[in-house]
């Protein structure tokens, strides 16, 4: 009854691996968070371990360093009795001189059920989803987009405000190199959120307005009307240093402090997808205080992998379907 | 070739759901450890109703959860695509209590067994119970329920509806005979 049930439901998702936010639908983008709902609360329990993936083999394909993803990619496999295994490129065979097309066909004989790809470069996953058969998740390439921290940044702000639509969002900092503001963008414009992008003009990329956000380049007189703030890293190994003269006055126009939220609504939601430069971004008294949602945002990262890795480990047939 | 039958009605389901209620409290003595816990989605109504009337009759609240056994599940790779997996609502603990999972039609018994690993996983119940509204039979496992609400001869292929809403007005049971092979080669 309940399989025959199931099996004429129609596949809810229309791609099997997960590159971006972009090519996504709100409908998609809702589904994927209800599932993430679904699954957080096994992070609860006393024996945190479901045997929803027994037998499944996920690699985490870290070309570039990373921790927390990594990390949260990790323990939502594992929570699903996924097998995971860790590759990251300082160890890899890269440094002898394979080429990434062939590191992914290598791995990809190894027959895993799904590649979770952090890349330095831009457009890598999409790359190689074109090469593999194995369905791909995307957690984090270059420039381009970051789509499991998009969804989690939607679910934690959903979770907080039971909704997304009429919301209104600002993106604060380096808007030109962040994979999270593009996600983040397309994800809570999709929802139907008012996106603005804040930062210097240096680092607001000409034409963003395409995106569907609106652009402000000063922090303060927009902080009065935000129901959300999400503050982005300075990455200095992105070279952001070289798009305002010094930390210090970037911190003075683009960081929040709390005289600066003196003016913001009561109930902002400060985010930040981490890791957090204390003192630059955001002042510690920000970073810890009551308006912040960061480890929030941390903790949903842990339910969002795993309710992806269930979407698209499964040998979805959406393709074809 | 659809052809619907319907085998219970709404004052059909209320006289079964009350002699459930008084068969699960005869048979544990009372509330006592009793928990209730509905398998999502069928599950969910009937555990709804059984925890009011077993209220009303003993004046003292049952606690009722929820659970959705997807994740649990043996055929999950078996099927076309993933199947979408709902919350397990369960705000109590189920440590050294008599659970009783309740669902609204016992087939093959896979969602069962999914449900014990389950509450398992859980905690350490004294005891699981197993009520339904409807056993029509054709088991895969061997499983069978502790309260029945109706037994159904039904052919594998037949699918059985309980539909229960929240008013209790157009409740129904009823059988769709569909013809055709839906069995898995």
């Amino acid at each position: 009854m309940e399989i025959l049930r199931h099996e004429h439901q129609k596949p809810k998702l229309s791609v099997t691996s997960l590159l971006g936010l972009r090519e996504l639908s709100r409908e998609e983008i809702e589904f994927m968070l209800d599932q993430t709902a679904s699954f957080k609360e096994i992070n609860y329990r006393p024996i945190k371990k479901v045997p929803t993936l027994r037998g499944k083999t996920v690699i985490n394909l870290f070309f570039e360093p990373s921790t927390r993803t990594k990390t949260s990619f990790e323990i939502a496999g594992k929570r699903l009795s996924a097998d995971v295994v860790n590759f990251s490129a300082s160890q890899s065979s890269l440094s002898k001189g394979e080429t990434l097309s062939d590191t992914a066909r290598n791995l990809e004989a190894m027959k895993p059920d799904l590649l979770v790809v952090r890349a330095q470069g831009s457009g890598v996953p999409e790359m190689l989803s074109r090469m593999v058969a194995v369905p791909i998740i995307n957690a984090g390439d270059g420039c381009h987009e970051h789509p499991t921290q998009g969804l989690l940044d939607l679910f934690t702000v959903r979770e907080h405000r039971g909704k997304i639509e009429g919301l209104k969002v600002a993106i604060v900092g380096d808007i030109r190199h962040s994979r999270v503001a593009r996600s983040d963008i397309y994800g809570f414009s999709k929802l139907g959120a008012e996106v603005t992008v804040v930062g210097p003009a240096t680092m607001i990329p000409p034409g963003i307005e395409d995106l569907g956000c609106k652009a402000a380049y000063h922090l303060e007189p927009v902080i009065p009307e935000m129901d959300v703030i999400m503050m982005l890293r300075i990455q200095m190994e992105r070279g952001s240093g070289k798009f305002f003269p010094s930390s210090r006055e970037y911190s003075k126009f683009f960081g929040l402090s709390m005289k600066k939220l003196e003016r913001a609504k009561k109930d902002v939601l400060i985010m930040h997808p981490g890791p957090v430069n204390r003192g630059v971004e955001l002042s510690p008294e920000v970073a810890d205080g009551d308006f912040s949602v960061i480890l929030d945002q941390v903790e949903n990262g842990v339910a969002v992998r795993m309710a992806l890795l269930y979407l698209f480990c499964g040998g979805t047939d959406a393709a074809t379907a | 070739m659809v052809k619907k039958k319907k085998v219970m009605d709404s004052e059909a389901i209320r006289r079964a759901l009350m002699r459930l209620a008084h068969e699960v409290l005869e048979r544990n003595k009372g509330v006592g450890d009793l928990v209730l816990i509905g398998i999502r989605r069928g599950g969910e109504q009937v555990a709804v109703r059984l925890a009011g009337i077993i209220g009303e009759i003993e004046r003292s609240e049952v606690p009722c959860g929820f659970m959705d056994v997807t994740m649990y599940r043996d055929d999950l790779y078996h099927m076309r695509h993933q199947p979408e997996v709902h919350k397990t609502e369960v705000n109590f603990s189920v440590e050294d209590k008599v659970v009783v999972l309740v669902d609204d039609v016992l087939f093959t018994g896979r969602t069962v067994r999914a449900a014990m690993d389950s509450v398992i996983d859980l905690g350490r119940p004294r005891s699981v119970q197993l009520a339904v509204m409807v056993d029509r039979g054709h088991r895969e496992f061997p499983i069978r329920a502790d309260f029945v609400g109706r037994n159904l001869p039904t052919t594998r292929t037949d699918l059985v509806n309980v539909v229960l809403d929240a008013e209790g007005k157009r409740d129904r049971v009823e059988v769709v005979e569909t013809g055709e092979s839906k069995e898995k080669e």
